[in-house]
């Protein structure tokens, strides 16, 4: 090891690099543009999955969302394509009969309307809800308070609206806390102002309105459009799902195998979808890096033993002014790691400035496409381990090649 | 100090083997300067290059300062090498990316020696030969008789026992020439062994005894007149 602490080895591989400054060049780029990628792509990944994370960030993730839409099967003396809705008596049932592992249950009305203040008016989603909505999806309210139980008690004419029905309805710098907005012609008073998410969003720009409220004006009686479900903590989501169907269905009077009567989408699954996609393309971005990686250190490897074919004669010389087989081997493994070890360092230097540089472009704001895109340190440890302990190994080819040539032969050589 | 005893050596070329020393007996003392005659073919740079420890014979004995050559492996010969030879080629094999100083200093590199001391030998022997000036020089700035005395300089820097020149003067004119012959005459006088190989008869009427080959044996073996005035 002494040789490695020893200023006339590195004297010796800075005369040869220096000789070849071009093949040097070249091979370092090699090797720097798969650590490069490496990087650049894991740091891209990681940026995705942290702008996903952000974007299912306030959502319950382990939600099911169900509507009804119309049988395909005859059942119970009911012919197929019968339409029926939802009702609170099945709130009720699935409340109880679910209570231990639904946490959350939000049944929804909703409908299109005008909605009118002063001169200006605009058509908007109107929304009967009860409070524990802004549990499932929360909103981050600008002004005012979201819903309350009191509102629902007593049917208050109130409305939490959207900033840009605010914006669009409002003056300018206007305090809408308190102001009455027509909708459907009926004045309601508004008590909050929601941003709108940047993250997942159902509802677009809506106006909600007490679910009390919204069933006396729009005369729902007992029947709601959908419902949010949201499971407690440890619930197999996908599970509760089917549960929850089949007992809607048995509710309805639904052939238990019929799939179209109701609709539902598992926010759990979609999500499993999109951590699916993400390991894929971390897995192809692992696979990419290295691969290149590997294509870099054996151009090193292709490089070096071109290098000693063209300077057989050199290490004749050397050998004939007494070098040993082993210092020659020494001298050209330690050139493939110096090499691989500057490349290495200048790629990861390269890559990391330019996640910055992405992290600067892509990752600011509130509706970054990739957040904060980062790779472990670990990662780049062990990355570069191996690329050092790989230029090691592929050095060892033209080391050998180069003593397994007579002196007298490299000689010769002209 | 060089004793060679029914020393046979063949190639193989093809199928067939192509004998190319039958049967040397050669025998060199210390501070000799023999030079080796013969036209091409007749085994005179292989005679050189298994004395010089970069080839090995099939047959026969060869002792190098009382030490029977046999068995070598690469290191043990690198190692022999730059203890007891030092070489001097036709076409100078000086390293084209190191100054002359670094040039001849690179024998004592792989003895062992610490750069500073090694740097401080190296230019005592380029002052030797007259180059302490060019110490900075690369090779292709050097003329051929310069980079030829680089190259002896760098010969004698482990202070060997026997300088081996393969054809020192093959690759120059005759002023340099002679001047590299004197150079190699001054090394001998001060009691080095120089072994040298050429088929120049001027070349070899400077030396102190012509070993003339032919065919793969020694025809002839004689004082030049040189030494006899002594």
């Amino acid at each position: 090891m002494k040789f490695l602490f020893d200023s006339d080895t590195w004297q010796e591989i800075y005369g040869s690099i220096r000789k070849n400054k071009v093949r040097t060049g070249i091979t370092i780029i090699g090797v720097l543009w798969g650590i490069f990628l490496l990087v650049v792509l894991l740091g891209a990944a990681r940026g995705l999955e942290n702008s996903f994370n952000k974007a299912f960030g306030n959502f319950a993730t382990n939600s099911v969302f169900v509507w009804t839409q119309s049988t395909d099967t005859p059942f119970k003396g009911f012919q197929k394509g019968r339409r029926f809705r939802l009702n609170m008596k099945d709130i009720q049932v699935l409340k109880s009969e679910y209570a231990d592992k639904i946490k959350l249950l939000a049944p929804r009305n909703q409908t299109m309307n005008l909605i009118i203040k002063d001169f200006k008016s605009g058509s908007f989603k109107v929304s009967g809800d009860f409070p524990v909505l802004d549990q499932i999806q929360k909103k981050k309210l600008i002004y005012g308070r979201f819903l309350n139980q009191n509102d629902i008690t007593s049917s208050a004419k109130v409305t939490v609206i959207s900033e840009d029905i605010y914006k669009q309805l409002f003056e300018k710098d206007e305090m809408p806390i308190g102001e009455n907005i027509k909708i459907n012609s009926i004045n309601y008073k508004v008590i909050g102002v929601y941003e709108p998410s940047n993250t997942i969003d159902f509802d677009g720009d809506t106006a909600y309105i007490p679910f009390s409220t919204f069933k006396k004006v729009y005369n729902t009686a007992n029947n709601i459009d959908w419902m949010m479900i949201t499971a407690n903590d440890g619930i197999d989501i996908e599970q509760m799902e089917s549960d929850v169907l089949l007992t809607l269905k048995n509710l309805h009077k639904v052939h238990p195998e019929d799939d179209r009567a109701f609709g539902s989408v598992n926010l759990g699954k979609e999500i499993a979808k999109f951590t699916g996609f993400l390991t894929g393309m971390q897995f192809l971005t692992w696979f990419v890096g290295i691969a290149t990686l590997i294509a870099g250190v054996f151009a090193i490897g292709n490089i070096l033993l071109i290098t000693v074919k063209e300077r057989t004669k050199e290490i004749g010389i050397r050998r004939a002014l007494g070098a040993t087989p082993k210092s020659i081997r020494q001298q050209i493994i330690l050139e493939s790691v110096f090499l691989t070890t500057v490349a290495g360092m200048i790629g990861i230097i390269l890559g990391a400035t330019v996640l910055m540089i992405i992290d600067k472009f892509f990752g600011q704001g509130e509706d970054a496409t990739l957040v904060n895109p980062t790779v472990n340190i670990p990662i780049i440890l062990a990355a570069f381990t191996t690329l050092v302990v790989l230029g090691t190994l592929i050095g060892l080819i033209p080391a050998h090649m180069a003593t397994v040539v007579k002196p007298i032969e490299a000689l010769r050589e002209e | 100090m060089i004793r060679i005893e029914k020393l046979h050596k063949s190639y193989p070329i093809g199928k067939d083997s192509l004998h190319v020393l039958k049967g040397i007996d050669l025998h060199i003392k210390e501070g000799e300067f023999v030079s080796i005659m013969g036209s091409s073919g007749s085994g005179k740079s292989t005679l050189l290059n298994i004395v010089g420890l970069l080839d090995i014979h099939d047959e026969g004995e060869y002792y190098l300062n009382g030490q029977l050559i046999k068995d070598l492996n690469e290191k043990k010969a690198a190692i022999l090498r730059n203890k007891f030879l030092g070489f001097v080629f036709q076409s100078f094999n000086l390293i084209s990316y190191k100054t002359a100083l670094e040039n001849v200093a690179l024998p004592l590199y792989y003895k062992g020696m610490n750069r500073k001391e090694r740097l401080k030998v190296a230019l005592d022997y380029l002052d030797k030969v007259g180059l302490k000036d060019w110490a900075s020089h690369l090779p292709n700035e050097l003329s051929g008789g310069q980079k030829q005395r680089v190259a002896i300089a760098r010969a004698l820097v482990t202070n060997p026992k026997v300088v081996l020149a393969d054809e020192p003067t093959g690759a120059l004119d005759t002023t340099t020439t002679d001047s590299v012959m004197d150079l190699l005459k001054d090394i001998n006088d001060e009691g080095m062994t120089v072994f040298v190989i050429t088929h120049e008869e001027e070349v070899a009427e400077q030396t102190k005894r012509i070993v003339r080959l032919r065919d793969g044996v020694i025809i002839s073996d004689t004082l030049t007149k040189a030494a006899k005035a002594q």
